[in-house]
């Protein structure tokens, strides 16, 4: 079985990195084979100009923190926290003063110097994973490795643990690395997001960039809250139809048929417009309005567009009309899910 | 470039450690097993090597050349090893046995049933765990000597049908069944004998296996309690009839024959576990000690 | 209906009563009932004569010493090996199942049994010095009789078959506590570079600590009770050999060459089960103050 395949980024210094795909997708093994926990069957590994490949983890100068923590229970946190320095020999060794002093500075930074002598097993799971992170630390690795970090804590302590972990990462600024399934979670600390889909990457760039121009279908679905509206479409003489609606001008493509992909956003009212549907509800949220129809086009699944409280939905008539705006609609291969790139008419 | 060199080095010394590491293992794991398996295999050696060879070699060898079944034909003719064998496979059939309908109706009553002064006697029975066999042998013995049931299988048997640590190991399987079933025996209109004997046996069946593949092991290597309670070699068990074999039977020196019995009483269980070998060790690891 | 329980509880009530709970009482009574008779099932008075008798008889005192070296070498010994051992099983993949297997087969076999291969190999006769001293005298020793022969070769004999007898139960215990140990934290360990010993020592041991403690605790009262592997090396006058055990002591006083006063294996018995019930709180008070 491959886990990963094919797996070739450079992770840019100093930067809160993002490693972000659903479950099962292989981000824990790519994870594990950054920090040599597992050797990959084939290729290379490099830290910059280095191949690391064969390196044994403890030489690879990372910091990884376990999704469970993994904090040994059987000692207090500061014994957590001196344990990776305890490790060093030779001419790396440290004073026991040396060595409490940066644990107690790995305290400081997490901000947990009152907890120093408690057990694990007295910790809530936000301060657990504080403790791991200080000992993940302490060592200053060249490269800090999160598994899922957000994942065990609840909803609230999510929001606030995220902040805490871009803040420790700038503070620090070393290189981190975290993974989660949660492209929320990714978009919103990430200096770069890297996108992955069974065992392999599909796409890296800035969270923004990748929202807005996603190279493929699994991309532009993964990412975004409500999801991309997917639509069936047809391309005949430069113009897109959905059903039986011509919606939009498009350029340079040829004649075939595609998936369309239509971000909530991308839907503008509009009394004549040409995408033509039947309403199913509007949703009043306070800051925007979730207006929710069906299409002939998209015909097991809702589709909903988002948009500012100013426009007002006539519900009565139980149709509505849309235009589209060409930068927030992708077009996709049926096939292969890659990008169709097309020039924009304007209507 | 110096880096390069340097990484080299790490890589070797590490992959050089785990060699090391690997083949002290797995010589540790190899002196332990054969001397484990040694005993095995020279009983089986020494059962094939004839008496005048084995008698002739000052020096043992560690093979023999003209291996012979003379020895097993001595076992079972010289002395009356079938018949042990025989006594003992009826004494673990019958122990086991009776003792799977007692402890099965005691931890039903544990688990299933409600009756006043339920919680008081389990913990009474828990208790029994911790005496030792040693304390109660003794009045056994005088109470079975006064029963006059020295060199009978009853005599035998009765002593070893209960056991509290079964019950308890039982009752905890049987409470695993869900109540919802029982619920609905009882609208059903099923007795719970019934009930017993149609759901929770049949659900419990691993640790019933389990605990029967115990007892019978417990039972066939059973030795203080056969070798005071029969003197009458008719009613020897296996353990007490190597004992006898090795005092009086053979005229003392023929090892061979000894060694040929030794296998014979050894092979059954061996075999036993090699085919319950997953059920023997997960049930020992839940709690059986030996002895 | 409230009396049903009672009926299922029944068998396993009456089966204990007779046969443990009514035994339990009576074996005090025994111990304190003095020149009771077996015969004519009369006895003088009642006092603490047997004690005495029993703390100052020779054989006794030789038996606990034995046992006492026996407990005192198997079971660090074998914990020590055990844990040495299942370390080393949890560290390989290929051939784990079949160390596994192996390490497991001395707990199906039968004690007297095996302990006849033991002899034969360690005896020293007329005919032949034994496969061990033929090792000794390889590596430039002299040939002991480990059977017959000094006090300290005839220990060595009965600590080495008593591991090989208790070493399957606590491997098995120890891979399983081993293997239930959070890959994690391993990972955890190897990341930051610790060393395969520290790791062992530092997170390893305190983890299956419980499991260790419960071993130690079992090994203390299971070699406390050592007889049959003794009986099987020396045969059944233990007292003539030099190595009778408490246990032993407690069954030649009932019954054996020597037999016929079951007052006095009553004193026996109690005084060993206050000597484990001792050494066993002591561990639990040791492992209580080790958090």
């Amino acid at each position: 079985m491959i886990a990963v395949n094919d797996f070739n980024f450079e992770i840019p210094d100093g930067k809160l990195i993002g490693l972000l795909g659903p479950s099962g997708c292989g981000k824990s093994t790519t994870l594990n084979l950054i920090s040599g926990l597992q050797k990959p069957t084939s290729g290379q590994i490099f830290f910059g100009e280095d191949d690391v490949t064969n390196l044994p983890p403890e030489n690879r100068g990372i910091g990884l923190v376990f999704q469970n923590y993994a904090l040994y229970p059987h000692l207090t946190v500061r014994q957590n926290i001196l344990f990776p320095l305890e490790n060093l020999k030779g001419k790396d060794k440290l004073s026991k003063t040396v060595m409490l002093e940066k644990a107690q500075a790995a305290a400081g930074l997490v901000q947990i110097e009152e907890l120093m002598d408690r057990r694990p097993g007295e910790l809530s799971g936000g301060q657990q994973q504080r403790v791991a992170i200080a000992r993940a630390l302490v060592k200053m690795p060249k490269v800090l490795l999160l598994d899922e970090p957000l994942s065990n804590l609840d909803a609230r302590l999510r929001l606030q643990t995220r902040e805490e972990i871009r803040r420790i990462q700038r503070e620090t600024g070393i290189t981190t690395i975290f993974v989660t399934h949660d492209q929320e979670e990714a978009m919103s600390i990430s200096d770069m997001i890297v996108v992955m889909n069974a065992g392999v990457v599909q796409q890296i760039g800035r969270p923004q960039d990748v929202y807005d121009d996603p190279k493929n279908l699994f991309v532009a679905k993964f990412l975004g809250t409500p999801p991309i509206n997917v639509f069936d479409g047809q391309i005949k003489g430069g113009k897109l139809f959905l059903g039986e609606d011509k919606v939009m001008d498009v350029a340079g493509t040829g004649d075939r048929v595609v998936h369309v992909g239509i971000r909530p956003e991308g839907f503008r009212l509009k009394e004549d417009g040409p995408l033509c549907c039947e309403l199913c509800g509007v949703e009043v949220m306070g800051r925007d309005v979730s207006v929710i129809f069906t299409h002939q086009a998209c015909p097991n699944a809702k589709v909903r567009a988002i948009m500012g409280t100013e426009y007002k939905v006539d519900t009565w008539k139980g149709i509505v009309r849309f235009s589209l705006i060409p930068r927030k609609v992708f077009l996709f291969d049926r096939e292969t899910g890659e990008r169709i790139y097309f020039e924009e008419g304007g209507q | 470039m110096e880096n390069m060199v340097d990484y080299g080095k790490i890589e070797r010394k590490a992959r050089g450690r785990k060699l090391v590491f690997h083949i002290v293992t797995y010589t540790l794991l190899a002196v332990w097993a054969v001397i484990v398996l040694f005993p095995f295999y020279w009983m089986l050696l020494t059962s094939v090597k004839s008496y005048g060879a084995y008698n002739s070699e000052y020096i043992p060898k560690f093979f023999t050349l003209s291996p012979t079944l003379q020895n097993y034909a001595d076992a079972f003719t010289a002395v009356s090893l079938g018949r042990y064998l025989a006594n003992t496979a009826l004494f673990a059939v019958a122990t086991t046995a009776i003792m799977l309908v007692v402890i099965t109706l005691a931890a039903f009553a544990f688990a299933r049933l409600d009756f006043r002064g339920k919680g008081i006697v389990f913990v009474l029975f828990l208790s029994l765990m911790m005496i030792p066999n040693e304390l109660v042998v003794i009045t056994n013995f005088v109470t079975v000597t006064n029963l006059d049931m020295r060199n009978t299988f009853l005599g035998l048997i009765l002593p070893s049908v209960t056991s509290v640590f079964y019950i308890y190991l039982l009752k905890e399987n049987f409470e695993q069944i869900p109540d919802s079933l029982y619920y609905a025996a009882k609208v059903d209109g099923t007795s719970d004998l019934k009930y017993l004997l149609k759901v929770m046996i049949p659900m419990s069946k691993p640790t019933l296996i389990t605990i029967t593949i115990l007892k019978v092991i417990e039972c066939w290597n059973s030795y203080v309690w056969p070798r005071l309670i029969t003197d009458d070699e008719d009613y020897y068990l296996v353990s007490n009839g190597i004992q006898e074999i090795r005092e009086n039977g053979f005229g003392r020196e023929n090892i061979p024959a000894m060694m040929a019995a030794v296998v014979v009483i050894s092979v059954p269980l061996i075999i036993l576990f090699l085919i319950f070998r997953k059920k023997i060790m997960e049930g020992v690891s839940r709690g059986g000690t030996k002895g | 209906m409230k009396r049903k329980g009672w009926l299922y509880l029944l068998p396993a009530l009456l089966f204990l009563g007779v046969f443990m709970v009514y035994p339990l009482i009576d074996v005090f009574v025994y111990s304190f009932e003095e020149g009771y008779n077996s015969a004519s099932q009369t006895y003088f008075g009642t006092g603490l004569y047997n004690y005495s008798y029993v703390l100052h008889d020779p054989y006794f005192l030789q038996a606990v010493k034995n046992t006492l070296i026996l407990v005192a070498i198997t079971v660090p010994v074998s914990t020590g090996i055990a844990l040495l051992i299942s370390a080393g099983l949890n560290a390989i993949k290929p051939f784990r199942n079949l160390f596994q297997t192996i390490y497991f087969l001395p707990y199906v076999t039968n004690t007297l049994a095996v302990g006849l291969v033991f002899m034969i190999l360690f005896q020293k006769t007329a005919y032949s010095e034994g496969l061990i001293n033929l090792l000794i005298t390889c590596f430039g020793g002299s040939p002991v009789d480990f059977i017959d022969g000094p006090y300290w070769a005839k220990m060595f004999v009965l600590c080495f078959y008593t591991i090989w007898v208790v070493m399957p139960f606590k491997i098995l215990i120890l891979t399983s506590a081993l293997a239930s140990v959070n890959q994690d934290y391993y990972n955890a360990a190897k990341v930051d570079g610790t060393s395969k010993f520290r790791t062992f020592m530092r997170i390893t041991l305190p983890m299956i600590s419980p499991m260790i403690f419960y071993l130690i605790i079992t090994g203390f009262i299971g070699a406390f009770k050592a007889y049959s592997d003794v009986v099987a090396l020396f045969g059944t006058n233990l007292n003539a050999a030099g190595m009778n055990t408490i246990v032993g002591y407690v069954y030649d006083m009932l019954y054996g060459d020597s037999g016929g006063y079951p007052s006095y294996a009553s004193a026996a018995a109690i005084l060993l089960f206050f000597i484990v019930l001792t050494i066993t709180c002591i561990n639990l008070l040791v492992s209580k103050k080790k958090p």
